[in-house]
């Protein structure tokens, strides 16, 4: 259990059977008065997000969470199947679940799966990943007709903005959280 | 952690408000930190130490020294607080409190404004890269009604009723407290008295007030409440909401008797700092924050 003086931006509870993230915290006290805690929080399943201030006697239940390594393994009809590296218990998760995370991974990466009561909730990627470009406009050296991205599918079929210099074939890093080209990965 | 520039500072901060004091012809005193009996407020936690408490406000003795004919008083010490931490508050704090005797409210307020006003000028003056300039040119009142009517969608009467005062307070109010030169939140509400006396004229509410300055609480202060039985029956109330137990100040309340009229004033200090060093949190005014200990 948690008490309020517990709560901080971070902190993982649980509310009505759902996990929360406390996203943003605050500690006040009004002169003479009570002691208040102000949290924003977002519900990690739904995305949903609110603000409240709880007192002092008020108590929480800690979310009942689990992160694990996997491996991610295929994924069919949308559904995205995963392998416990410990344990080798097999899991999926389904695309939706999954979000812009799709776009990043490969079979066999290693990912960190975050799961609630057992049921996987979201996954944590490398922040960085290498992928393939398999398709890709071929770029005339020395051409500045001015334009300075052009985009590029890679492996996944994720598109996306590049530097007019990158061929099909190369291997690009790109980073998750942005989702954005970084730099050629030479091998 | 305070610069060494940043400890000058605080150092003339501390040296500045007390010649003020002096300069006025209050006498500084030391009341004991450490005492077996704190005034009983509900919503204050007090540090225990041993069977003592650490005192959580110098209230209790400075109002016994007015007692024995002391007209005029102040001290700057350290109060605790037990559970209190976070952006402006600290479980160690630095409390300025002054009290005259025969005086109500009205004379605190006077004093607040001349006190920062010559802080301002004299820090200022020393550091003028590093003192914040604050805009001091016009000094507010707003009744706690008045201030409800104004920016909150739930009616006084319905905020208390619903036991919501303090969050419809914080969430409100305070914000928009202090943003254009400094503002007293004046007149609480009787059920938030304190120990402030009622107004005599309007029995609803009580003459205590709090100063704000950019949305920050920096000062509380009252006509002193000076009926022994009045304050008992306060007390006893108060008791029963601690969570902690502890036996009715009966020397207090017996030296009580002893005021005529009197009026006393708390200032966080390292609040007051913030804003004169522009530090957004409590813990960049200090030798050694919480985290660094």
């Amino acid at each position: 259990m948690f008490t309020a003086s517990d709560l901080r931006k971070g902190l993982k509870i649980q509310i009505d059977g759902q996990p929360y993230i406390v996203t943003d915290f605050e500690f006040s006290k009004p002169g003479k008065g009570q002691a208040l805690y102000r949290c924003k929080m977002r519900n990690m399943m739904t995305g949903n997000q609110f603000s409240k201030t709880y007192r002092s006697g008020d108590k929480f239940e800690k979310a009942a969470l689990e992160e694990r390594k996997m491996q991610y393994l295929y994924n069919m009809d949308n559904e995205y199947h995963f392998m416990d590296v410990k344990s080798f218990d097999q899991i999926f998760i389904q695309k939706e679940n999954l979000g812009d995370n799709v776009n990043f991974m490969m079979d066999n990466m290693e990912i960190d799966v975050l799961l609630f009561d057992g049921k996987p909730i979201d996954v944590s990627l490398p922040i960085f990943v290498n992928l393939v470009v398999t398709i890709a406009e071929p770029w005339a050296k020395g051409d500045t007709s001015g334009n300075d991205t052009k985009p590029v599918t890679v492996e996944t079929g994720y598109v996306l903005q590049v530097p007019p210099f990158v061929e099909e074939g190369d291997k690009i890093q790109i980073d998750t959280r942005t989702g954005e080209y970084v730099t050629r990965v030479k091998e | 952690m305070l610069s060494a520039e940043g400890l000058h500072f605080r150092a003339a901060f501390f040296a500045s408000i007390r010649q003020f004091f002096v300069s006025h012809d209050f006498l500084e005193v030391d009341t004991p930190l450490l005492s077996p009996v704190i005034l009983p407020e509900a919503n204050i936690v007090p540090v225990s130490a041993g069977e003592q408490f650490l005192q959580t406000s110098p209230e209790l003795y400075m109002k016994r020294l007015l007692a024995r004919g002391h007209h005029r008083l102040f001290q700057i010490c350290p109060c605790f607080r037990s559970e209190e931490q976070g952006r402006l508050h600290l479980q160690e704090f630095k409390m300025l409190e002054w009290y005259h005797l025969n005086k109500n409210y009205d004379q605190l307020m006077q004093d607040c404004k001349e006190l920062i006003c010559f802080l301002a000028a004299a820090l200022k003056k020393q550091f003028p890269a590093v003192c914040h300039s604050l805009d001091l040119a016009v000094w507010q009142k707003i009744t706690v009604a008045e201030a409800f009517a104004q920016y909150v969608p739930v009616s006084l009467e319905k905020a208390i009723q619903n036991d919501t005062f303090d969050e419809l307070l914080v969430e409100y109010v305070e914000p928009q407290l202090g943003i254009d030169g400094p503002v007293f939140l004046i007149d609480y509400p009787a059920q938030m008295a304190s120990l402030a006396k009622l107004k005599a004229d309007d029995q609803t509410v009580a003459e205590r007030f709090e100063l704000y300055i950019n949305g920050i609480e920096i000062a509380n202060g009252f006509s002193e409440l000076t009926d022994a039985g009045e304050q008992r029956m306060r007390f006893r109330e108060e008791i029963t909401r601690l969570s902690w137990d502890t036996s009715m100040p009966e020397r207090f309340l017996d030296e009580l008797d002893e005021i005529d009229e009197a009026a006393g004033i708390a200032m966080g200090l390292d609040r007051l700092l913030m804003l004169f060093m522009a530090k957004t949190h409590i813990d960049e005014v200090q030798s050694f924050a919480p985290k660094e200990r």
